[in-house]
């Protein structure tokens, strides 16, 4: 099923159990999936229009009176444009606003260009009082929505609207803040986020069959990060590699970067965007050009293991 | 307290205010001390002693700057001491030059990143239908703020979704940091614009306490159902004559114990 669909089946679930929980977008209830709740939770849906620094503070007036609000719309539109608006009004101001951010990097595929942002984390990682989630998948996401709204303050949260694929199934269990262990290995640890944990998987898999073992550790919670299970894993394999949908300068490397140069200084590198603007493109071309693809990855941590 | 008495109260303990650090936004704040008389002595029902009763009237100081003019007069009925006024900016105080909604007692919502406090107040109305609540948000934002863009998004959505508990004051002094608005970027004609979004206004002396009330009490009790719009033609500094002969300086300026002696012996 399409992540998008998931998403609004189980915000459905939850908003007929928590009249506190109201849903934002600005024209992109359609495309992000959101429409059937209009017509389920009248009183608690509104389409702002293509305004999105309007929506992201009436979301904060909302928060400010106690409500919890979803607002939604791609990544750069809910991130960059009104980052001002969440960093006052929302993060400053301590509410508790969920930020809902569709297709991120290079998942905006043919939107690219004005539409593709590498920016995000960073920008979000900066803020106190916002968590930062990169979602896998549409089961994490169904497990981890529930969470969302009990969470007391702001979060920021990366989605793939049309994604079928799937990491996880009905049976996954979302702890907030704490990386999913998805291989046990002793050579070198792959630390991904988001969607780039399907690519960092496919890696891992051609890698055991070099004879390299990895330790995989899935990252749906980039700040708070899970310290413990990066430092545990370094401490045992000596060796990191982090893989991100995102620029290079501030997201998942950036963080894994900060914890072990505190906590354990570890040779770490990093698969992610380098200083290159975004574009149009298919997925796949467009992980190969940034090289973001799992090829990518294993040569990558192959280079770092002197093979 | 006659409106009167108590603007000039609230132009003093806001100038007392500012001169606890030596300086202020003293134009924007002595400007809008009639219209928060007003408000606080006959409109907003509010609980000094329980200051996010829900079914509370609310304040948006969009024009967040203007921060001490408003803890002047919650000070003054009774939200916190009145010797808090004297923390202003100090480490750790509860009243910011701007204002936060997290710090202060009284303060409705966070503002000073100018533009974005109708969108909040938007937020705060539509949370109060949510809750079949019928009280009043208010907005209090300036004419330079008017330059905001995102402004006209708040302005468009209250129209659109005809939030009729909404009521926005536009602090017309004409001037703001760089000049006269009319030099630095002329905002026009601010009454038309709010009606091009579907607000119902009018204009009238902000500093005459009878024509605010008068027109609030319309706001409230006219039919239409709309936002409301009341453009306040006012006077930057108003009511301490160097302050208002500074024009468009007075906007961010000295307050020493010297200028608040005579400002007080003006304002009796």
């Amino acid at each position: 099923m399409e992540l998008r669909k998931m998403y609004v089946a189980e915000l459905s679930r939850l908003m007929k159990q928590n009249d506190k929980i109201f849903v934002l977008d600005a024209d992109l209830s359609s495309a992000g999936g959101t429409k059937p709740l209009y017509q389920e939770f009248p009183d608690r849906c509104v389409d702002c229009g293509v305004a999105e620094a309007n929506m992201t503070c009436i979301a904060a007036g909302l928060s400010a009176s106690g409500f919890v609000p979803f607002i939604h719309s791609f990544a750069p539109f809910i991130s960059r444009r009104v980052f001002d608006q969440i960093a006052v009004s929302i993060s400053y101001s301590e509410q508790n606003v969920k930020i809902v951010a569709f297709d991120p990097g290079v998942t905006t595929t043919y939107n690219g260009g004005t539409h593709m942002c590498f920016e995000d984390m960073a920008m979000m990682r900066a803020l106190s009082n916002i968590a930062v989630l990169d979602i896998v998948d549409g089961f994490q996401l169904v497990k981890a929505l529930p969470y969302i709204v009990e969470h007391k303050g702001s979060m920021y949260i990366r989605i793939v609207r049309k994604q079928n694929d799937a990491l996880f199934d009905d049976n996954y269990v979302f702890q907030f803040g704490k990386a999913d262990k998805l291989c046990d290995g002793k050579d070198i640890t792959i630390v991904a986020s988001g969607t780039s944990l399907f690519d960092a998987k496919k890696a891992t898999d051609m890698l055991a069959e070099k004879g390299i073992s990895v330790d995989l550790l899935g990252i749906h919670t980039v700040k708070p990060l899970d310290e413990d299970a990066i430092v545990a894993s370094a401490t045992k394999t000596g060796k990191v590699l982090t893989v991100e949908n995102h620029s290079i300068h501030g997201g998942l490397y950036s963080a894994v970067c900060e914890t072990l140069s505190r906590k354990h200084p570890t040779l770490c590198d990093g698969i992610g965007v380098y200083d290159k603007v975004s574009q149009v493109g298919n997925l796949a071309d467009l992980k190969a050009d940034y090289h973001m693809s799992a090829e990518d990855i294993v040569a990558k941590a192959l280079a770092m293991l002197g093979k | 307290m006659t409106y009167e008495k108590f603007a000039t109260q609230i132009r003093r303990e806001a100038l007392r205010c500012m001169n606890s650090q030596g300086s202020g936004h003293v134009g924007g704040s002595l400007s809008i001390a009639d219209v928060l008389a007003v408000l606080y002595t006959s409109h907003m029902k509010v609980d000094p002693q329980n200051p996010k009763m829900p079914d509370r009237d609310q304040l948006v100081l969009s024009k967040g700057h203007a921060g001490p003019a408003l803890y002047a007069t919650l000070a003054l009925k009774g939200f916190f001491p009145m010797d808090w006024l004297d923390t202003l900016n100090k480490l750790g105080t509860k009243l910011p030059s701007h204002v936060n909604l997290n710090l202060t007692p009284g303060v409705d919502m966070t503002a000073g990143s100018l533009g974005q406090g109708l969108s909040c107040a938007c937020g705060l109305a539509l949370a109060q239908k949510a809750q079949g609540l019928d009280n009043y948000v208010y907005v209090i934002t300036g004419d330079g703020e008017l330059q905001e863009g995102q402004n006209w998004e708040g302005a468009m959505f209250a129209g659109a979704k005809k939030l009729d508990h909404v009521i926005v004051f536009v602090d017309n002094n004409k001037m703001q940091i760089d000049g006269y608005t009319n030099n630095v970027m002329p905002v026009e004609n601010i009454a038309k614009k709010f009606e091009a979004f579907g607000f119902v206004t009018t204009c009238i002396n902000g500093h005459d306490h009878e024509a605010i009330n008068n027109a609030i009490n319309w706001a409230k009790q006219d039919t239409t159902v709309a936002p409301h719009c009341i453009v306040l033609d006012t006077i930057k500094g108003k009511g301490v004559s160097f302050y208002e002969q500074l024009g468009p300086s007075n906007h961010s300026t000295t307050v020493t114990d010297e200028q608040l002696a005579k400002a007080l012996a003006e304002l009796q």
